[in-house]
Formats: structure tokens, C-alpha cells, sequence
């Protein structure tokens, strides 16, 4: 009896297929069906942005679509991103410059100054604020910020101008309300709490060591944050630009909410204008010819050339900004 | 050792009834003890018993932790360096201190390293820069080795000459007392015995007090040796008679390998 | 030489600056918050949650118009979106930490990283090349794997750094009492890295739920609830973010108002899985 008992344990325990070289094959190749669909995803968003605007890229040509300066979807069906390229640029640049000083001052406030319990809550409320969505903000812009803005900056401004600086007048645009400058504070007011939460990471980053070393040397408070703190981040802090960059390129809703829409260059300061992906969401649904919907895809691919490359400088500003020295060998 | 029996008597550094706490608990309880000018002080002990918090003391980078909190009195040539009048960054600018682990700042060179100090305080003048960023790495053993390349980071230097050069960074900016913390405790054996030499050619310019957790490091750099255990200083003493004849039976029982 | 007195005044500068800095933008930053939802508070009725909206019309005669079928439909979307991209998400994480000799991990990780850095609105292109010209109809389902498409990179990177986070001692101690590798990683390191995988989840969530630009041309929107329950699926299906949308920029003063409250709904929503978010991570420490 107890010699079978033995007998049959030791056959129990030699391992069944599934718990040897069979179970650790089908879950390996499980996982790797997984992550290459995750790698085909991309390439696929690429390829078929690429495929599905293949119509206006041969028809009006690679540079020639990018450069094209027309976008007419009513008459001649001759279309160019131009006129979405400089929107797009122009507004997104414009809120980074806005945007940096602002977010990096409260992301050393928060790590560097604020008591342990405010940092906390600012910390939060920053990542609270990243966390609204885009529709939102926009219905704010529509229903309070634009009314306002108009009113109390935009009108008397104008106004101003047109009695005192004629040259400026047409500079400044029609001061509806909606238009590029209320589009780019839009845009600066949404990647603040991101680039801030970036550069709040990388000062946490820094080593205890290099506050102390700076401060034995007889620095000040702002000295240390100076000559230990920011160098050390620097790379994470620009990284961090560059995201929220990219979030600003790719921002839709908000822009397309408050931008006004204007298809034609010239765009002016308070009047309205466009960006690559508002001219999407804003005539997607209503493109009815081939050829419009064809450039809408390619104003797509266009984005996400754009959209790449601020990604990969991103990626490369990290690697190349990586402090690997400094430690002991 | 060479004690000049002149400087023999004179005090530099001194606490009385030195305690830190962190929070509620002390992590270095009522510490008397005096250093003396231009001589090497240790502070040896096994890790916990407060040596490196009591050296933190001497100039006041606890003020930048969060919850710690110093009573007692230090006093620097008569100076108390915890009255209320007395500015912490003056104090950090006498007492220098070099780190466990080598700090270069690394995204600045190794010019810009040493002369760190000088150029907080707004030093503009190139040619006294230089002069200063020459004499501090001559005094740590680095000039031979880095005068070619005093442009490229301050990070591309070995573990060693980084050390080296937190030492010359530190003596760039003239301070009257040296605080060393286990610096050579990340070290490979070379650089620690490179180290090690500097250590005895410096004590004739300034006072030294090293943290070590090595007994032989301890016996072989200083003049002067204190043991310290759970947050107390329990004796303190020459060198020579702490490793040979120590009054205190533990310390005899650390000093003999019977715990620690 | 620079006085000490000097430096300390240039301290108090700075962070007199940065003191005031912070509050200048923090404050009316929080007061877009405060806005939508006192605005969206005063917005809110039963009708909302009962009614569906209808034509332009109901609303103008005053009959009781609602937002159901957004609601509905905005979980809708939000399940299937959260059932596509949680295998794929964790399957590329595990692939990132528990393969990391892989060939094919630099490329997963630079790909996974572009997708996540990608506009949303062509992750909404994407799903309409893949789902809806295929099916020939927009449709909840296109609107789930567009927001699919926004969720599972998040996913993804969280999956690979709470992994990461369990030493490789505990992966060495599994096998060395002889389970095999999928086994050890399925009941050993999955749980040990549970809470940051639920964090991961909930950031992914926030993030897409609020999203609206995928969803304009993959599940549309609509006016109703669908006939047939199948409708959900393969049928245009009204989400929060997008209906708000709709509603902000029609003419009709009634809709603006429940814009209002569609927008506060749909905070909410955000700022509850953002606020478990944060205490499944307060809780861990």
C-alpha cells in the first residue's frame, strides 16, 4: 500500500506537457501575438493614412499637397494642407513658448519649496486639471472664455488699434472672439498641468547628493535649485516640452471648438484660423467627394509625420540629455 | 605623524551638548568634543551610531532635512554656528565637506566644477579663476591628470578622480575645516589609498575630520579618533592610544573585531 | 563679489516669482473646474438620466429631452474599448518585462511609445479605415477599438514598469521550485504588481473616456437609443464627449444647457476613476 502510495506521487509530480516546454511555448507565442499586433497597429496607422490619402497625394503630389495654399471643397476641389500646416505650428509653438516658464515655476515650487502637504495638493490638482478632457475646456472656451476675451481684450484692443495704429489693424483680424489667439491660450492653458507634472518628476529625479553638495559648497536655496537642480533635469524638462508639443500639435476638440475655422491663409492674430486636425474633425463627417475625403486622410498622414518626428526629438532629447556620470564608477 | 606641537593645543572646532534629532528620536545624543587646528579627526563606529549624523551637524546640513533638529552648541573658533544671527551658507562656506558617494555636477566641466564655489559668490575674474582651479587640483592629486581636459564633464572622470574632484571643489572655495564623509567607501583600493595620501599632505593647510567605517583607514589618516556608538560618543581620544590602549572597554571590544 | 545680503535678495526675488507664478495659474486654472461644475450642477435633471434627446424640435416645444442613450451608449463604447485594450495592453507589457531579450522589445517600445504620443483624432482615422469602411456603417464597435486604440499603449508602459517594480528574485524563486515560466508570471508576478496594473487601467480609462475626436467618425453619435439591442454594436452610438461636442456648437440655447451637464457628467466620471486611481496608490504606500 504505501510503496503504490509512493509510486504513484512521484508520477503526479514529473510535469504534464502544459507545465514544461509546451505550457511555456504557447503562452510565450500568446504574448508575442499580443505585442506585435500592438507593433502592427502603428505601422498600420501609417501605412493606411498613408493608402487611404493616396488619391490627393498623387494628384496634387507629395510636396505639392504639403505646400498646396488652396483647400476647396466646394468648386475646385483643389486642396493643399498649407494653410492647416502654419495653423497648427503656429498655435502649438506659441503655447509651448507661453506654457514652459509658467509650468517649470510651478513644478520647482511644488518639488522644491512648497511644504510636503501643499505639494502634495498642488500635485494633484495639477494631474486633476491634465485629467479634463478636451470637450470641456472647449464648452468653457465657447460659453465663458470667448465672450469675455472678446469683450474685454480683443474689442478694446482693436478698437485702439483702429484709431491709433491703423497699420496694426489688419494684423490683428477681425476680433470675433474665436480665432487663433484665443485657440493658442487655449492650448497653453491645456499643456501647462502636463509639462508640469513632467518637470515635477524629473526634480524628484535628482539625487539627494547633488542638493547637498551644492548647498556644502555655500549656495543659497535658489543657488542650489540653480546649479544642481535644473542642470540635472534639464533633459527631462525639455523631453517634457517636447511632449506637451506634441499634445498641442495632436490637441482636436478645443481647437476645433474655438479656432473659428478658416480655411485660407492669411491667419491673424485675433481672427480665425486652422489646424491639421480641427479641418479633420470639422469636415470629416461632411466630406461627400473621394477627393476631399482622400486629403482629409492625407492632412492625417501629414499629422502624423508631424506628430513623429516631435515624438522621436522627444525620445532623442532624453537619451542624449541622460546624466549617466556622476556616479561612482 | 608630524603634530607640530604648536598647533597641539589649539582648538578649532568644538561642541558642547551636541544632540540631533530626527523627529522625536535622537540620533546623536549630548556630544562633547573638541577638534583640533590642522590635525585629522575620525569618527569611527559600527553604522547606525550617529557618526555621520553628528558630522552632518558641524555644518548644519541638517537644516535641509525635513523633521531633524540640532540642540546643543558647535562653535567654530568661539563662534556658535547655531545662533539664530549666524547664516547657514556662511558656515557651509568655512566648513566645507565632501560626500560618501562622488558629487561632480555633471552636466557642468571640470573647470566648472572646481571653481563652483567662486562663482556663486560672483567671481568673474578669468585669470584668478584659473589660478584657484589650478592651485585645488594640484592640492587634490589631479591636476597632472586632467589639465588637458578641464573643458570635458566633470561626469567622464573615473569613480576616483570624481572624488578627487569633489575634494578639489571643496578646497577651491578655502574652507578653514574639511568635513569627509566615509569618502572612500565607494572606492576602489587605489583610489582610496590615493585618497588616503591626500588626506595626509592636506592636514597641514586645513582641519580634517573624516567619517569612516574602515578601522585601518581610521588608524592610518588620523591624529585623533573618536568611537561613537548608538548615537553616543563614548571615547575620544589620540589615535594611537584609542587602537592600542582604549580606556573604554567597548571600544577595545569594536576596535578587536567583536562586534560591529 | 557678491554680497550675501545680495544673493539672499535674489533669493526672495526668485521665489517671490515663483510663489506668484504658481498661484497666477493655478488658481484660475482650478477655476475651469469650479465653472463647469457649477454651471453643469444647475443643468442637471432626472430627465437627463431617463430621456433620450430627439430632434432639435422636442426640445423647443419643451418636451422632456434627456440624455440616456448617450449614457448608455458612453459605457457602451467605454466596456468594449476597455475589453479590447486590456489583453493587448498587458500582453505587450508582459512582453516588455518578462521577455526583455526579445528582438522584437526595441522596436515594441519605440512603436508603443509613437502610438501613445499620436493625436487622438488619427487613432479615430484609423478605426475608420479598419472598421467602419469595412462594415460599411459607423458603429459602437468602430468607436470601442478607436478608443481601444488610445487606452492600450498607456496600458502597455504602465503593465512594463509595475512588472519591473517585483525583483527578479521573487521570478527566480518560482522557477526554482519548478513551476513553469507562464505559470510563475501568471500567479506570482501579475498579483504582486496587481495595484499598479489597476492604476494603469484607470489612468488608460481617463484618458480615452474623455476623448472625443476618435469618436466623431467611428461611433458617430445619435439623436436616440437604438431599436435593437444589436444596435448598440453595429449601429451609430451616442458617447458623452462627442454629444457634448454636438451639443456646444448647435444653435439651440436648450442644448447648451445640457451641454453643461453632459460636461459635468462626464468630469465626474473622469475625476472618480482619477481619484480610486490615486487611492489604489495611496493605499500601497
Amino acid at each position: 500500500m504505501t510503496g503504490n502510495n509512493l509510486t504513484n506521487k512521484k508520477i503526479s509530480l514529473s510535469p504534464s506537457a502544459l507545465y514544461g516546454w509546451l505550457g511555456d511555448r504557447i503562452f510565450a507565442y500568446g504574448i508575442f501575438i499580443l505585442g506585435f499586433i500592438v507593433i502592427f497597429t502603428t505601422i498600420a496607422m501609417a501605412v493606411s493614412l498613408y493608402f487611404s490619402g493616396t488619391e490627393a497625394i498623387s494628384k496634387f503630389g507629395f510636396f505639392g499637397f504639403m505646400t498646396g495654399r488652396v483647400w476647396d471643397a466646394a468648386i475646385s476641389m483643389e486642396f493643399g494642407t498649407w494653410p492647416f500646416i502654419v495653423g497648427t505650428l503656429v498655435t502649438s509653438l506659441a503655447a509651448l513658448a507661453l506654457s514652459f516658464l509658467p509650468a517649470v515655476a510651478i513644478a520647482i515650487f511644488t518639488a522644491e519649496y512648497a511644504p510636503k502637504w501643499l505639494g502634495y495638493i498642488i500635485e494633484n490638482l495639477v494631474n486633476l486639471i491634465a485629467a479634463v478632457p478636451s470637450v470641456v475646456i472647449g464648452i468653457w472656451g465657447i460659453f465663458i472664455f470667448t465672450p469675455w476675451v472678446r469683450d474685454s481684450v480683443y474689442m478694446p484692443v482693436y478698437l485702439w488699434s483702429l484709431e491709433n495704429a491703423p497699420t496694426l489693424t489688419p494684423i490683428l483680424g477681425n476680433p470675433a472672439g474665436y480665432g487663433m489667439l484665443t485657440a493658442t491660450i487655449i492650448l497653453t492653458i491645456m499643456i501647462i498641468p502636463f509639462t508640469t507634472a513632467l518637470a515635477c518628476d524629473s526634480f524628484r529625479m535628482v539625487p539627494k547628493e547633488q542638493r547637498e553638495a551644492a548647498s556644502a559648497l555655500g549656495a543659497t536655496k535658489w543657488e542650489v535649485i540653480r546649479m544642481a537642480v535644473i542642470p540635472y533635469s534639464r533633459g527631462g524638462i525639455l523631453a517634457g516640452a517636447m511632449l506637451s508639443l506634441g499634445r498641442a500639435i495632436g490637441e482636436t476638440m478645443a481647437v476645433a471648438m474655438l479656432i473659428g475655422n478658416k480655411n485660407t491663409l492669411p491667419f491673424t492674430i485675433f481672427g480665425p484660423g486652422s489646424t491639421m486636425a480641427s479641418v479633420i474633425v470639422n469636415e470629416f463627417r461632411e466630406a461627400v467627394e473621394n477627393i476631399h475625403l482622400a486629403s482629409l486622410m492625407a492632412v492625417g498622414f501629414y499629422l502624423f509625420l508631424i506628430s513623429l518626428v516631435v515624438n522621436l526629438v522627444a525620445a532623442w532629447i532624453q537619451r542624449k540629455y541622460a546624466i549617466t556620470g556622476g556616479r561612482a564608477v | 605623524m608630524n603634530n607640530e606641537p604648536s598647533n597641539e593645543n589649539k582648538i578649532r572646532l568644538e561642541t558642547i551638548d551636541l544632540s540631533v534629532f530626527y523627529g522625536q528620536n535622537p540620533g546623536v545624543k549630548n556630544v562633547s568634543l573638541q577638534i583640533f587646528d590642522k590635525q585629522v579627526t575620525a569618527f569611527i563606529g559600527p553604522s547606525g551610531c550617529g557618526k555621520t549624523t553628528f558630522l552632518r551637524a558641524l555644518n548644519r546640513m541638517h537644516d535641509l532635512t525635513r523633521g531633524a533638529r540640532v540642540t546643543g552648541k558647535a562653535l567654530i573658533d568661539g563662534t556658535d554656528i547655531y545662533d539664530p544671527k549666524i547664516d547657514p551658507v556662511t558656515i557651509r562656506r568655512k566648513i566645507g565637506m565632501v560626500f560618501q558617494k562622488p558629487t561632480p555636477f555633471p552636466t557642468m566641466s571640470i573647470y566648472d566644477n572646481v571653481v563652483a564655489g567662486l562663482k556663486l559668490v560672483g567671481i568673474k575674474n578669468k585669470s584668478l579663476l584659473d589660478e584657484v582651479c589650478e592651485r585645488s587640483l594640484r592640492q587634490s592629486a589631479l591636476w597632472e591628470e586632467v589639465k588637458d581636459r578641464l573643458k570635458t564633464p566633470g561626469g567622464s572622470l573615473s569613480g576616483g578622480q570624481q572624488q578627487r574632484l569633489s575634494i578639489a571643489r571643496a578646497l577651491a572655495v578655502e574652507p578653514e575645516v574639511l568635513l569627509m564623509d566615509e569618502p572612500t567607501s565607494s572606492l576602489d583600493p587605489q583610489s582610496t589609498n590615493r585618497i588616503e595620501e591626500l588626506i595626509g599632505e592636506l592636514k597641514h593647510q586645513v582641519t580634517i575630520i573624516i567619517v569612516t567605517h574602515n578601522m585601518q583607514q581610521a588608524s592610518r589618516v588620523s591624529d585623533n579618533t573618536a568611537f561613537f556608538y548608538i548615537g553616543n560618543l563614548i571615547e575620544f581620544n589620540k589615535t594611537t592610544k584609542i587602537f592600542t590602549n582604549p580606556d573604554q572597554k567597548r571600544t577595545e571590544e569594536y576596535i578587536t573585531g567583536q562586534f560591529g | 563679489m557678491i554680497s550675501l545680503r545680495r544673493r539672499y535678495i535674489r533669493d526672495n526675488i526668485m521665489l517671490s516669482l515663483i510663489i506668484l507664478n504658481t498661484i497666477v495659474i493655478l488658481i484660475p486654472l482650478f477655476i475651469i473646474i469650479v465653472y463647469v461644475i457649477a454651471k453643469g450642477f444647475d443643468a442637471l435633471s432626472i430627465d437627463l438620466f431617463t430621456k433620450e434627446l430627439g430632434s432639435p424640435t422636442r426640445a423647443m416645444m419643451g418636451e422632456p429631452t434627456g440624455l440616456v442613450h448617450t449614457m448608455l451608449g458612453t459605457i457602451v463604447v467605454d466596456l468594449i474599448a476597455v475589453l479590447i485594450a486590456i489583453p493587448f495592453g498587458v500582453g505587450a507589457g508582459v512582453m516588455l518585462s518578462e521577455y526583455p531579450d526579445h528582438w522584437a522589445n526595441p522596436v515594441l517600445r519605440v512603436l508603443n511609445d509613437t502610438l501613445n504620443g499620436m493625436p487622438a483624432v488619427l487613432k479615430g482615422l484609423l478605426a475608420f479605415t479598419l472598421v467602419v469602411k469595412p462594415m460599411g456603417t459607423f458603429s459602437g464597435l468602430s468607436g470601442g477599438v478607436a478608443l481601444a486604440f488610445v487606452m492600450f499603449p498607456i496600458i502597455a508602459r504602465a503593465t512594463e514598469s509595475a512588472l519591473m517594480n517585483i525583483p527578479w528574485s521573487i521570478r527566480e524563486a518560482g522557477l526554482a521550485i519548478g513551476l513553469p515560466r507562464w505559470r510563475v508570471i501568471l500567479s506570482t508576478i501579475i498579483p504582486a504588481a496587481k495595484v499598479g496594473l489597476v492604476t494603469g487601467f484607470l489612468i488608460a480609462f481617463a484618458r480615452a473616456a474623455g476623448e472625443a475626436a476618435p469618436l466623431v467618425f467611428t461611433s458617430f453619435g445619435n439623436n436616440y437609443l437604438p431599436i435593437k439591442w444589436t444596435g448598440w454594436f453595429t449601429g451609430p452610438v451616442d458617447t458623452l464627449p462627442q454629444r457634448l461636442y454636438n451639443l456646444a456648437i448647435s444653435p439651440y440655447e436648450h442644448w447648451h444647457d445640457m451641454g453643461w451637464a453632459a460636461a459635468i457628467v462626464l468630469l465626474a466620471v473622469i475625476i472618480a476613476s482619477f481619484i480610486i486611481a490615486r487611492f489604489v496608490i495611496r493605499d500601497k504606500k
